[in-house]
């Protein structure tokens, strides 16, 4: 394959979301936006829903839990146990303040790694910087790229398809 | 999309494209050579880190003996300094957690440096526990970490607690503030022009794309971590509290004392905001951006946690009387008419009288008066910290114990040390990243397009209807 896809290259957020819309109804599967900031309405057509990443607070969370009411237990019970006027040695009150803190770092730990794997970052390398114009996608352009693996890609056809969105131009991604 | 009408003085300044906002934030961090003031204010702060590295190694090489702790009062600047700094951090997250789950749009421009600041005002508090344990080198007996000793931290004292919180809130702080920043890192390095600067922001940017898989993630993570670090910052000013509310000296055993340090940091934070804002926008031409709604907004909010610390005033002097209990009158006594009565005085003209000062609008709109007050605040709040402290410890039940604490060279040039640590770090911060966040500065230039939006929209409809058509 000695091509990665067309990228069509637009001046506004509406520009851009509305091509997506465009490239979705005509079946385009394998294909990314690149925008400068978030556009509302974008992730359901590139196929992205919502719940994972919630979830993986959420066992980063209970993680934290176990962790953190374990090893208050253990210690204080199991493996050191002492006796302080004949209190309880399992005396959960105390627990409380640590084992909220793990639960917080765990989860929070959980959601930045959980995202930077959903992204694929830290990822040096992407065909996409081969477009010398996609620097300005951190700035003010906004890109529509249909990548070559999608089944209905046909370099002609996809670029006759691309013009018609009316972009201000379309670039050829190299691999 | 619905507008509404807009009544307020918008949050940012007319005019602004996506690629103005690039332009002018970036060109902070991209220009070439170092303004003379920059240069300046650095090495004034430097050589003030100069004075905390003479007056740490002293510290390390004699002992804690060279402050003017003494029994009773173990406690003296060290944590006085610990807590104030520690509360200054909180506006950070209170601005970048808070206020965006609440959908204040005019957070934006002031979130990113809000966090910076956090994070330096956390780094200058967290040294200040390590170098008052006396042997400062064991500092990680405090890690529960498998040992040849066979022992475990304490996990009923709340200065385990203390610990877990703030080693919690300096890590969550760093991951917010680095997730946030990521876009506009890829932004820098997209926009360099010399090797080394595109080679390092490439690194830290870590391939950043702004695709809309990058996107969707991103702004689910940067709501949860959001989510998570809104009970985070009130749950560390809390476990401050408990410090002193876990013990039994009089003035600290009350169950006001962790939301009352909470509003507490809360106020010393917006302080501290408005105190690093108002210089920040004017030397780098920032008006326009950090705007003065902005500034009204916090000083609104010091109003509101001024009055919530009044509150805490009054009540102590309520319950003293209210549990007839005769330690704790004393202690309003003592803080009234002892040793330490002027600078009770003072705090309170300070918090109580400075913070109400800013109802009156021409004294809130004066960008100059407004300065001053937020110093005056940054002032009472550390003299708060010094009274809850020292106060209490100097004169507790007995009164063979009684003693007085005096602070010592030592005990200022610590204090005025981490002052140039965290002016230090806040002046690199605003040379080599950007001090306001361009993507979403964006938004809120997409957002204030209404009529090109809703021609999208309604072009985008038609186009819909045609295709199923």
């Amino acid at each position: 394959m000695d091509v990665y896809g067309l990228m069509a290259e637009f001046m506004e957020a509406t520009d851009l979301l509305e091509a997506a819309q465009q490239a979705h109804d005509s079946g385009y599967v394998h294909m990314d936006a690149f925008s400068p900031f978030p556009i509302e309405g974008l992730s359901p057509l590139m196929g992205l829903r919502h719940t994972r990443l919630a979830r993986v607070v959420l066992g980063g969370g209970l993680v934290g839990l176990v962790v953190g009411l374990g090893m208050q237990y253990y210690a204080t019970v199991i493996d050191y146990p002492i006796n302080v006027g004949g209190r309880p040695l399992a005396s959960w009150p105390s627990y409380v303040p640590v084992t909220f803190e793990i639960i917080i770092l765990f989860a929070a730990v959980a959601t930045v790694l959980g995202m930077l794997a959903l992204t694929g970052l830290p990822m040096p390398y992407h065909p996409v910087f081969n477009v010398a114009a996609f620097k300005e996608a951190t700035s003010d352009r906004f890109f529509l790229l249909i990548e070559a693996k999608d089944s209905q890609f046909d370099l002609e056809k996809t670029r006759a398809f691309l013009q018609e969105l009316d972009p201000v131009d379309v670039h050829v991604v190299e691999p | 999309m619905e507008t509404t009408p807009q009544e307020k003085p918008p949050v940012m300044g007319k005019n602004y494209s996506y690629a103005s906002i690039t332009e002018k934030i970036s060109a902070l961090v991209l220009r070439q050579g170092t303004p003379r003031g920059w240069l300046f204010g650095f090495g004034l702060a430097f050589a003030l880190v100069m004075v905390l590295m003479t007056a740490v190694g002293y510290l390390l090489l004699v002992g804690v003996g060279i402050w003017g702790i003494n029994m009773p009062v173990g406690w003296g600047f060290a944590i006085t300094n610990f807590v104030w700094w520690i509360g200054i951090g909180h506006a950070g997250t209170l601005i970048s957690a808070i206020l965006l789950l609440m959908r204040q749009e005019w957070r934006t421009s002031i979130n990113r440096f809000a966090e910076a600041m956090t994070l330096f005002a956390v780094a200058c508090a967290a040294l200040f526990p390590l170098i008052h344990l006396g042997r400062p080198w064991f500092f990680y007996w405090f890690i529960p970490y498998p040992n040849t000793l066979g022992m475990w931290p304490q996990w009923r004292s709340p200065l385990i607690w203390d610990f877990f919180a703030v080693m919690t809130y300096g890590l969550v702080s760093l991951m917010f503030w680095y997730v946030g920043l990521i876009p506009d890192l890829a932004t820098v390095r997209d926009r360099a022009q010399r090797r080394f600067t595109k080679v390092t922001f490439g690194i830290l940017a870590m391939g950043w794309r702004g695709s809309a898989r990058h996107w969707h993630f991103y702004e689910q993570c940067y709501f949860l971590v959001a989510a998570l670090a809104t009970p985070l910052v009130i749950s560390v000013h809390s476990i401050v509290g408990l410090d002193f509310a876990v013990s039994l000296i009089p003035g600290w055993h009350t169950t006001i004392t962790p939301p009352f340090f909470v509003a507490g940091a809360i106020l010393s934070g917006f302080a501290m905001v408005l105190t690093i804002a108002i210089p920040l926008r004017k030397f780098y031409h920032l008006e326009d951006l950090i705007t003065q709604r902005h500034l009204d907004n916090m000083a609104k909010i010091m109003i509101v946690t001024g009055l919530l610390v009044t509150y805490g005033y009054l009540n102590d002097i309520f319950m003293a009387w209210y549990s007839g209990n005769e330690f704790e009158a004393f202690l309003v006594k003592n803080r009234f008419l002892g040793p330490y009565a002027p600078w009770y005085y003072l705090m309170l003209a300070c918090n109580v009288l400075g913070t109400q000062l800013l109802w009156l609008k021409p004294l809130r709109r004066n960008v100059v008066v407004l300065f001053v007050i937020s110093l005056v605040v940054n002032l009472g709040m550390w003299l708060e910290r010094f009274i809850i402290v020292v106060v209490s410890l100097h004169r507790d039940y007995l009164p063979s114990s009684w003693g007085i604490f005096v602070a010592t060279g030592w005990d200022y040039a610590t204090l005025i040390g981490t002052l140039g640590l965290f002016a230090a770090l806040l002046f690199l911060f605003i040379r080599f990243l950007p001090v306001v966040s361009m993507a979403e500065m964006r938004e809120l230039v997409a957002e204030s397009k209404p009529e090109e939006a809703a021609v999208g929209i309604s072009r985008q409809r038609e186009l819909t209807m045609e295709i199923e058509e």
